[in-house]
């Protein structure tokens, strides 16, 4: 059971990475991050890693995306004025 | 390279690469039961040794303290190396960004985004606070408790107007704040090779097992990298923000 369920979740991080990496527009990229982020708080859950877990949440649900779009922001900005 | 070579030849490194993957996680010991000594050990010591109960944080903030110690300066280089590149350059001045394309009314701010934001401030601060404090005792400490601290700042950003933001958010402030919290966690290490074996040695008094006051230089040490990661992560938003808010013109 413990082995499918390791599995699973270790084969969705890997589908929903290969998502994060074919999307080539970085704002679409930034949606796809979502569940590419939950994927790896499900395989660190199951691991029983709730430290990991929790870096993975602050780093997945805030600090990348933040930083992401704050970066698109200012490139359209640019891109507007050029 | 034409695309059919491109792809037959990373069909045949994906194959490659699956089957050296396979074959060697076969090989691994079943998760949780690998042979070496070192995780019983310092699962026994943590608690033995160190009064701490979360062996994660024991091994992060006193074990291999010192790689953490490492990890804060790297945090620290990455917020300066952002605040360089995004300075203001000589030429350039700020102009207020257009906030509406012309013939458009600007989009006015969302209320229930500006009242769920300012709601959620004063529990995200808790939350914040309570991984930090609790990072020797539970899954937490001043690494995942310091990002969530940053958090109230930009909820601040999405339920205040931009100016109130950025007189909470001036950078002489949190990068004076950021300074003091690296030299206390360096001070700590100081400390420990004064009075005790070694640098970041666990040098104060372990107390009572399960308590938050417990576990000597860990709480310490947790208490002072909470703000010394959400200073950082401030700073860096900060920055990202005021180019966004502010463009610079030539």
């Amino acid at each position: 059971m413990t082995v499918v369920l390791e599995a699973v979740s270790m084969a969705l991080v890997g589908v929903f990475a290969a998502g994060v990496v074919l999307t080539r527009d970085p704002l679409r990229q930034v949606i796809a991050m979502g569940p590419f982020a939950l994927a790896l708080i499900v395989l660190f859950t199951v691991l029983q890693a709730p430290d990991v877990v929790l870096s993975a949440i602050v780093v997945g649900v805030f600090a990348y995306p933040m930083m992401v779009l704050l970066t698109v922001a200012k490139i359209r900005h640019r891109e507007r004025k050029v | 390279m034409n695309p059919r070579v491109r792809v037959t030849l990373f069909l045949v490194a994906a194959v490659g690469i699956t089957a050296i993957f396979v074959w060697g996680f076969t090989g691994l010991p079943s998760f949780g039961h690998y042979p070496g000594p070192y995780g019983d050990e310092v699962v026994r010591r943590t608690i033995a040794d160190r009064h701490a109960t979360n062996t994660v944080t024991a091994v992060v903030m006193d074990i291999r303290a010192v790689d953490t110690a490492g990890e804060e300066l790297i945090l620290f280089a990455a917020a300066v190396g952002v605040i360089m590149l995004l300075r203001k350059q000589r030429g350039e001045r700020l102009v207020a960004p257009p906030t509406f394309a012309e013939g458009r009314h600007p989009i006015p701010p969302s209320t229930p985004v500006r009242v769920v934001s300012a709601a959620l401030i004063a529990p995200a601060a808790v939350l914040g606070l309570y991984l930090v404090a609790h990072g020797g005792l539970t899954p937490g400490g001043g690494f995942q408790g310091g990002v969530v601290l940053a958090v109230p700042s930009v909820l601040c950003f999405l339920a205040a107007r931009i100016r109130s933001f950025e007189r909470l958010h001036d950078p002489a402030v949190w990068e004076v704040a950021r300074a003091i919290a690296i030299g206390a966690f360096l001070g700590i290490g100081f400390a420990g090779l004064i009075a005790s074996t070694g640098f970041l040695a666990n040098m104060l008094p372990l107390g009572t097992t399960g308590t938050v006051y417990s576990a000597g230089t860990i709480p310490v040490l947790n208490l002072i990298a909470g703000p010394a990661v959400a200073t950082a992560i401030v700073l860096i938003v900060v920055e990202l923000l005021e180019q966004v808010t502010e463009v610079r013109a030539k």
